[in-house]
């Protein structure tokens, strides 16, 4: 193995036709990633002015309705109204908590049973057995237990998006390279500083896969938490448009969702780039 | 200083066992760099990981200073041979060498000294905010060794620690590696395959049999100091003594 080069950076050494050459290669690079975008709201919109129905709005009208239910409030609050706060607080609320709520249990218990043995195999089968209900089945019950409302539904994300947390923890916890492992134990690293320093790091990139995957089920559980048993938030707001027969905004609802969905994974997979990036230039180097 | 004594060893039981190691007595004295050479497989490494308790031994006993070793004794230091996977990769250089220097009660600001003192004496000045795998081979090595020097161990384990890098860094680090020992008074078992290595760089040398290994033979190593990579490998008694040693390893070839 030699000497790896320096990681590029755009450094003040760089030659400035190149550094220009690089910003045209982004743009273009981002062009060609989202050219299709405004010809596929193009065909939608002939799409569906020809088809004239009532069920399937033009998303010149969606976008209309969106702005004039959720984004006609002041300034101060970035535009957003009553109804959007009331809307989307409540949804963004759950998300995050029944998600967070999860990561940490998912985590500390999969850390746990990937270091013993022994537990992991009184948990296995348990494991196993409750990851194969479908979340969506235990909502009558958890509806029993919690009556309607944010329990319910932060209940239903966090048994639903635990298992893909649990699962890769423990995996990444269980095979610690041998070597790290020595090393810690030779120098004397044990406890808090072991499990922080040494185990958790290793198992890091499983973890963070496993926590990408249940942000994404956390919003399906979201939805679906809320058109069951809810008042408020974003699938309350799919069912009661519908119910109202106010096309253009739930077609909006549907929307919001599409786009929450993206940014959460964009801004995820940012994070991760940039806790893990050790591991991805230790990949690229080695 | 280091007291083996009828250290046995063997993985699994019934038919299948594998006796890796059977019976070996060896001691270390206060300062002294001692090499055991072996071939490959002759459960080298079973040794090194008994007396650094990272494994049970089947029977016999060790003791450091006069302590017997039953967990992990808390005055080694052991580097390892491959460097890339001992050291921590979402560490930077100077967290790797500074993380076991909590337990000596270092707070923050003593650790990163030291780690920065070590880096210099291994001639890695200013890498401490460079991540190990930046690094080349022979470099992070290098990281391995100052790790190990910044603990102040009682006692340094090396594993065929040079047996991962090209012959001309791995000449460097076998200097480096005299050059820290003198100045740290360190007591040093280092076990190799390399003939050459345990004479030029050893006190002694101690010969083992191919597995279950046992001590086959033991050579004080009479070379002047400081050693020198052309001066002392020409010399009629590096040659002669090479010639011993590996007439040893020979010998417990022929025989196994």
């Amino acid at each position: 193995m030699s000497l790896t080069e320096a990681p590029a950076r755009p450094g003040p050494a760089a030659p400035a036709p190149r550094r220009l050459r690089r910003a045209r290669g982004t743009l273009w690079a981002l062009a060609a990633r989202v050219w299709l975008v405004p010809i596929a709201l193009v065909a939608w919109e002939i799409a569906t002015r020809r088809a004239d129905t009532v069920y399937f709005p033009p998303p010149s009208q969606i976008a209309a309705r969106m702005h004039e239910v959720w984004l006609s409030g002041p300034v101060s609050r970035l535009f957003l109204t009553d109804e959007a706060l009331g809307t989307f607080g409540p949804s963004l609320g759950r998300l995050f908590g029944g998600w967070l709520l999860a990561c940490v249990l998912g985590i500390t218990l999969g850390i746990a049973a990937g270091r013993s043995r022994t537990l992991a195999d009184y948990i296995d089968p348990i494991i196993e057995f409750c990851r194969a209900i479908p979340p969506s089945a235990l909502i009558p019950l958890f509806i029993v237990l919690f009556k309607t409302g944010t329990q319910m539904q932060v209940a239903t994300i966090v048994y639903g998006v635990i298992w893909p947390i649990l699962i890769n923890t423990i995996d990444g916890a269980r095979y610690v390279d041998r070597l790290h492992t020595d090393t810690a134990q030779v120098f004397g690293v044990r406890g808090a500083q072991r499990l922080l320093r040494v185990v958790l790091p290793s198992a890091a990139p499983k973890i963070f896969a496993g926590l990408r995957l249940s942000l994404s089920l956390a919003v399906v559980l979201m939805v679906v938490s809320e058109l069951v048993g809810s008042s408020d938030g974003v699938g309350y707001q799919l069912i009661y448009t519908q119910q109202t027969f106010d096309m253009s905004a739930m077609w909006g609802a549907i929307v919001v969702l599409g786009i929450l969905g993206y940014l959460l994974n964009s801004s995820f997979l940012l994070a991760e780039r940039h806790i893990l990036s050790w591991h991805r230039r230790a990949r690229q180097t080695t | 200083m280091l007291d083996v004594v009828n250290l046995t060893h063997t993985y699994g039981q019934g038919p299948t066992a594998h006796h890796a190691l059977g019976g070996i007595d060896l001691k270390v004295s206060e300062g002294e760099l001692v090499c055991v050479v072996g071939p490959s497989g002759c459960g080298k490494s079973t040794l090194l990981r008994s007396i650094a308790g990272l494994i049970q031994p089947t029977e016999g006993h060790i003791r450091i200073r006069d302590t017997a070793v039953t967990g992990i004794p808390g005055d080694l230091a052991v580097v390892f041979q491959d460097y890339s996977r001992s050291l921590f990769p979402w560490l930077t250089v100077g967290d790797n060498i500074a993380l076991p220097l909590r337990r000596r009660g270092m707070d923050r600001q003593a650790r990163h000294r030291a780690a920065a003192e070590a880096l210099q004496e291994v001639g890695l000045d200013g890498a401490a905010a460079k991540y190990p795998w930046e690094l080349s081979g022979g470099m992070q090595q290098r990281v391995a060794i100052a790790r190990a020097l910044a603990y102040r161990p009682a006692l340094l384990l090396m594993d065929e620690p040079f047996g991962s890098v090209d012959a001309q860094t791995r000449e460097d680090l076998e200097d480096l590696l005299l050059k820290v020992r003198e100045h740290h008074r360190m007591t040093v078992l280092l076990i190799t395959h390399d003939i050459d290595e345990s004479v030029y760089l050893g006190d002694r040398v101690v010969v083992l049999t191919s597995a279950p290994a046992r001590v086959a033979g033991e050579l004080p190593v009479r070379l002047p100091s400081p050693r020198d990579q052309i001066a002392t490998r020409e010399l009629p008694a590096f040659v002669h003594l090479r010639a011993e040693v590996g007439r040893l390893v020979r010998a417990k070839d022929r025989r196994g």
